[in-house]
């Protein structure tokens, strides 16, 4: 059957989430809610050091201590040969992989697994962490991407050398691998600029924050079969990967996805998943591991920290002739920062002939970089837009109609090649320059300078592999089946996809997110990937029902199938004659008309579509203290169309939030030894309710002619332009280009007194 | 397992006895002891609110308050707020609003907010986000978790919805 | 954590035998909010924690124009946010306690935890200082008493002996046109530790300062009294000049570090910043008086 946008009768509502009850009574049961019989507790125990040789470990009293059962250091996990392996969308490099959730001979960063010891009580565990004696020897840290760069540098990984340069070298380095994205004459294009700005920008490294620390509970058969439940992105992303570092067969791993607090790319990989398993097998006992807020903050992915060059030059009219980026990414003890991202969509927003962008993935002594929300491209446009709007300001153009006139629109080439297709970013700014946020003076505030900035912002999103079950119950209500954790409401909108084509109400379906046995291949949650994919699949599965349905009522009324034809939740027959049947009526004679009705469907989608975004701030600066009030907030966002419009909104908020901390306070704070001094949420500071005001969202519905119901991905992009949006809007307040994240009142009361200090 | 202590307290109405260590934590005796779950650990050092219950009417963050302070003590927690099958005002509206997205934090929120609305049954949006600013949400911005705050507050007063559902 | 006893004593003279009993390993546990997360991290190890919050001496909160205020060392921070009678006397020590984490922390944590914890930073001190307040100290060897300056002795360290308890601080009644102020500055709107705090105390007679007591918070290894700073008013009109001096005179005296909650540079700024502002308000609220 056919969907038409304006026959949607579930898409575009807002119904209660059919896992909401759960929680908000305490009921949803998350990965460390988790208990099973004879569980034990494992704890890491984590270098203090950012960079040292281990000499020798000895665990003798730890495992003397009563209560320990087992422990294990990096001598108990299979040697894996080099070399990376496409792993479903992710190219993973096993060996690293291995070596980072447990070092070797050597260890990387403050924080880096040891060793890990499984104990009758956590209190032991920890008590027993504390009897392991680690010998080190203790080497030089690089902590500062350009100085890790350098030919003198501290070499973290003996074995790397760079991919990606013209020539092969085979010096050891930091530099894992180098990118670059060209086109057009770069010179030509300054030549013909009126106006050229260029900047240089730094950005610390920050973390996704989310609340729920990484958890694992494993179990271990006597068959060699074994069973993990843990709070996952991607429970078919950690049964490969565990299968990978412990080398055992794919197919003897279950992994039970529980609930997930918060990911935002976090939780795509694995850290204690392999370790709680192998002391499952080592014990023959459950064993439960969940880590502290230090340990998540200190050893778990954050985003890279970068230095960005970036240099734009435009005409009087407005139009950017040139555009030359030179960026670098801090990796983290492990090559695979998102610089790469970084390069696609640091201008892809706009249209341009010519343009050079270089990139570099680089690693050092910090811990191993992991998705987080669009990444690479939050630090990627605070650079461009940042020059954008300079230039803007330069021209004397309002800064939304700059962007207005270079924006991409459908049929743009992006800056890695491929043309966009139907796309809004163009109707992103204007939403922006129509809102009655902009159309408003500044606010006055007593003894605060006032700013107003605009940045916009893209992000790819991704299709990959999902799989979905459509079951029809007896009852005439429907079942969905998937392996998409649910992460903020994707079993909502997965339930009300499937609900529009079988003509239910959204409650009349039940949305569940199985195990990796239980449902076929389905790629992380990730990538804004899960509506848009997932929900492609359930659709594709909910049509295949009715297809089914039609086939049964066919059989009934001994007719053509072709002849039956299903809509809003009812059969009928284009010939007279049959009494046409509700879904209920005939899901009661399924039993009779060839058994139970259940549609399935495996896509692997190509037409993704991307996500643009053109925010608006209003801030209020303290001159004296240099602190930052965000006033007024609004975001507007292509949102092709939006399932469960409260959830979208919802995302954009949470997107927002994220960038205004990561713009005014989020930092890793290290000692000059390379030792992390703010591990816990009393000094990472992520905003709190009272540093927020409401966060208005614009909802721009151009359609993605790459889906069935129009359908993008809306969760990543709200958090690339916060920080440049506040940048420009700080340059209003205080006339000082920030040009490093994060803005914290220290740097910005020291750009006012300068800027007062320096002669007029 | 040594030490282990008899404690006698009330949660949620019900008396309850146990035994702990005095090193255990309330929040570790509610989730590994009594097996009530709903309260979270987010950071084991009272900075992000996930493991809030009300002792005696207060709120507090349940890590830090050792097991061995409940005696004798009146302890509520989010699996005590649905009565009857009936939830809270305050659970309907954060469904109601969408308020939550990974739930999480969701069981401290409603915790704090109703330890709010008990002794401020009309708070300002300002005292809404005092109130909750020890409690952290790193998906919904705040938003749509301070609408659904004031117009449980406003359905709690008798009155017609505070704000207009987002 | 590692193991521990715990003993809830029901008077005074109970937990002064038990902390006697537990010599170097025993600690008053008092709301609990910096000691159980320092044990955690292994900082602290103490083994036998004596609970402050059911010892009915140290819950005194009593306020008369003659005696002035006497505050109980284990008075959870919200009895005080919440009490008119304070918020009337002491607006800056209310300002001080109301700031200390979010409202869960406030039900729990107290006056006297925030002083023994021995943190450079805590709110409440500089405010204390300011007011002139004096702990009353026990032992089996009797009462002492200490002024709140004097208290701390290095980061994390005080006075106080093994078998010592603070049981309450004492306050003057604040003399006719008397008003004290405290702020600090942190990064966020709330939960963040200051990066410097400032807490001021004016009597006003007329436009003419006559008594007046600064104290200073995260700029030094200890909060500290800014003598000279607070000298410097007296005998003078509370103007723009005055305050402004005795801004400089305290930053003289500040020797902040740099660390992640803010540089050396910064909060030797912010602790001129935050003198004025204290001043300027205390002197308002002392001229409504």
């Amino acid at each position: 059957m056919e969907l038409q946008e304006h026959k949607f009768k579930v898409i575009g509502t807002r119904p209660i989430r059919h896992d909401g009850v759960d929680k908000v009574t305490g009921r949803a049961k998350y990965g460390a809610d988790i208990s099973l019989p004879g569980m034990l507790h494992a704890k890491v125990l984590r270098s203090p050091h950012a960079h040292a040789r281990i000499k020798s470990i000895d665990v003798s009293a730890a495992l003397a201590l009563p209560g320990v059962k087992a422990v294990i250091t990096g001598k108990d996990l299979p040697e894996l040969p080099p070399g990376s392996q496409q792993m479903g969308e992710l190219v993973v490099n096993p060996r690293y992989l291995s070596m980072n959730i447990m070092a070797r001979d050597k260890v990387l960063y403050d924080g880096h697994a040891v060793a890990a010891v499984a104990a009758t009580s956590p209190h032991i565990a920890e008590e027993a962490l504390k009897l392991i004696k680690v010998e080190y020897e203790i080497l030089p840290p690089v902590l500062d991407v350009r100085k890790a760069m350098q030919d003198d540098a501290p070499i973290l990984l003996p074995e790397l050398r760079t991919s990606g340069t013209p020539e092969k070298s085979d010096k050891p380095t930091n530099i894992a691998s180098q990118v670059r994205f060209a086109r057009g004459d770069l010179e030509a294009g300054f030549r013909a600029a009126d106006v050229i700005v260029e900047r240089e920008f730094t950005t610390s490294m920050v973390h996704q924050g989310y609340i729920e620390p990484h958890n694992a509970v494993a179990q271990y058969n006597a068959d060699g079969h074994g069973t993990i439940w843990v709070s996952t992105q991607g429970p078919f992303s950690v049964r490969e990967l565990c299968s990978h570092i412990l080398q055992m067969p794919l197919g003897n791993i279950k992994v039970v996805p529980a609930e997930i607090g918060g990911g935002f790319g976090g939780k795509t990989t694995v850290y204690l998943e392999p370790l709680a398993l192998l002391l499952a097998k080592k014990t023959g006992r459950p064993v439960k591991m969940v880590m502290s807020r230090a340990e998540v903050l200190r050893a778990t992915g954050p985003t890279s920290g970068s230095y960005i060059r970036c240099k734009m030059g435009a005409t009087k009219e407005g139009k950017i002739t040139a555009a030359q980026v030179w960026m670098a990414y801090e990796a983290g003890a492990f090559p695979g920062s998102p610089v790469g991202a970084g390069c696609m969509t640091i201008l892809a927003p706009y249209a341009l002939e010519n343009l050079q962008i270089d990139g570099f993935d680089v690693v050092l002594n910090k811990p191993k970089t992991c998705a987080y929300r669009a990444p690479g491209a939050t630090n990627a446009a605070f650079a461009a837009e940042t020059v954008i709007d300079e230039l803007a300001e330069k021209l004397g153009i309002d800064p939304l109609e700059f962007r207005r006139r270079n924006g991409a629109k459908e049929g743009t080439a992006q800056p890695a090649g491929p043309q966009f297709r139907r796309i809004g970013y163009i109707e992103t700014v204007e939403a922006i320059m129509n809102s009655e946020h902009y159309r408003s003076p500044l606010p006055h505030v007593p003894g605060k300078l006032v700013g107003r900035g605009v940045a916009s912002g893209f992000w790819f999103n991704a299709g990959f592999q999902s799989t979905a079950i459509v079951s029809i119950n007896s009852d005439g209500t429907a079942n969905v089946v998937t392996g998409s954790p649910d992460i903020g409401g994707t079993r909502a909108a997965c339930a009300m996809i499937a609900a529009e084509v079988l003509g239910l109400k959204a409650e009349e379906v039940n949305p569940v997110v199985t195990d990796t046995e239980s449902i076929g291949h389905t790629d992380v949650t990730g990538g804004s990937r899960v509506t848009f994919a997932t929900g492609y699949a359930v659709y594709e599965a909910a049509q295949d029902a009715v297809r089914q349905l039609k086939e049964r009522a066919a059989t009934i009324w001994k007719v053509k199938p072709e002849d039956v034809v299903y809509q809003d939740g009812v059969v009928s027959c284009v010939n007279n004659g049959h009494e046409p049947m509700t879904l209920k009526q005939l899901a009661g004679r399924l039993a009779r008309a060839g058994g139970p009705v259940t549609g399935r469907a495996a896509v692997n989608p190509r037409g993704v579509g991307p996500g643009f975004a053109t925010h608006v701030v209003d801030i209020a600066v303290d001159p004296e203290t240099g602190k930052v009030d965000i006033l007024r907030y609004t975001a507007a966002q292509d949102v092709g169309k939006a399932v469960h419009p409260s959830y979208v909104e919802g995302q954009i908020q949470g997107g927002v939030a994220q960038g205004i901390g990561w713009a005014l306070n989020e930092e890793y704070y290290y000692d000059e030894n390379g030792i992390m001094r703010n591990t816990g949420f009393l000094d990472y500071r992520i905003p709190t309710c009272l540093d927020l005001p409401m966060i208005e969202t614009i909802l721009v519905e151009v359609p993605n002619p790459g889906h069935p119901l129009g359908i993008r991905g809306v969760g990543e992009v709200p958090i690339v332009p916060p920080p440049a949006a506040i940048a420009n809007a700080l340059y209003r307040a205080i006339g000082v280009r920030m040009t490093e994240l994060p803005m914290s009142p220290a740097k910005v009361a020291k750009a006012v007194l300068e800027k007062n200090k320096a002669p007029q | 397992m040594a030490n282990k202590v008899y404690v006698e307290t009330t949660l949620n109405g019900e008396t309850v006895e146990f035994l702990c260590e005095p090193r255990q934590s309330l929040l570790e005796v509610l989730r590994d002891v009594l097996g009530f779950t709903g309260a979270k650990e987010g950071c084991l050092t009272g900075d992000c609110g996930a493991c809030s219950v009300i002792i005696d009417g207060r709120v507090v963050c349940s890590c830090l308050v050792l097991g061995v302070e409940a005696q004798g003590k009146t302890i509520e927690t989010v699996e005590g707020m649905a009565r009857d099958g009936q939830l809270h005002p305050l659970q309907q509206k954060f469904l109601e609003h969408a308020a939550l997205q990974c739930g999480i934090c969701t069981p401290g929120f409603l915790v704090a907010a109703k330890a709010l609305l008990d002794r401020n049954p009309n708070p300002t949006e300002h005292e809404v986000r005092y109130a909750l600013a020890g409690n952290l949400c790193r998906c919904t911005g705040y938003d749509k978790i301070v609408r659904a705050v004031l117009d449980a507050a406003a359905v709690m007063r008798g009155g017609t919805h505070g704000v207009t559902g987002a | 954590m590692h193991a521990i006893t715990y003993e809830a004593p029901k008077s005074l003279e109970h937990a002064l035998r038990l902390l006697a009993a537990a010599g170097e390993k025993g600690r008053v546990l008092a709301g609990g909010t910096d000691l159980l997360i320092q044990m955690r991290a292994g900082v602290r190890t103490p083994e036998r924690l004596i609970d402050a919050k059911t010892i009915p001496e140290l819950q005194v909160l009593s306020f008369s124009p003659h005696e002035g205020l006497r505050l109980g060392a284990a008075v959870p921070c919200y009895r005080i946010v919440e009490d008119p009678v304070l918020c009337q006397h002491y607006p800056g020590l209310v300002e001080a306690a109301g700031l200390i984490g979010s409202v869960q922390i406030k039900n729990r944590c107290t006056v006297g935890g925030n002083l023994c914890n021995g943190s450079p930073a805590a709110d409440t001190t500089p405010a204390l200082i300011a007011l002139g307040a004096v702990c009353y100290v026990a032992s089996p060897r009797g009462t002492r008493t200490v002024a709140v300056e004097d208290f701390v002795v290095s980061p994390g360290r005080t006075v106080l002996q093994p078998d010592e308890v603070l049981v309450e601080f004492r306050i003057p009644a604040p003399p006719p046109h008397t008003a004290d102020c405290y702020q600090r500055f942190i990064p966020r709107n709330e939960m963040d530790i200051a990066v410097v705090g400032v807490g001021a105390a004016v009597t006003l007679d007329g436009e003419v300062c006559t008594a007046a007591r600064i104290g200073l918070g995260a700029v030094a290894p200890t909060p500290l009294f800014a003598r000279e700073a607070s000298a410097s008013l007296v005998g003078k009109p509370l103007d723009d000049e005055a305050i402004a001096t005795a801004a400089e005179l305290a930053q003289k005296i500040a020797r902040p570090i740099t660390d992640m909650r803010g540089t050396a540079e910064y909060r030797l700024h912010l602790v001129g910043v935050l003198t004025r502002r204290v001043l300027k308000v205390a002197a308002e609220r002392a001229r409504a008086r």
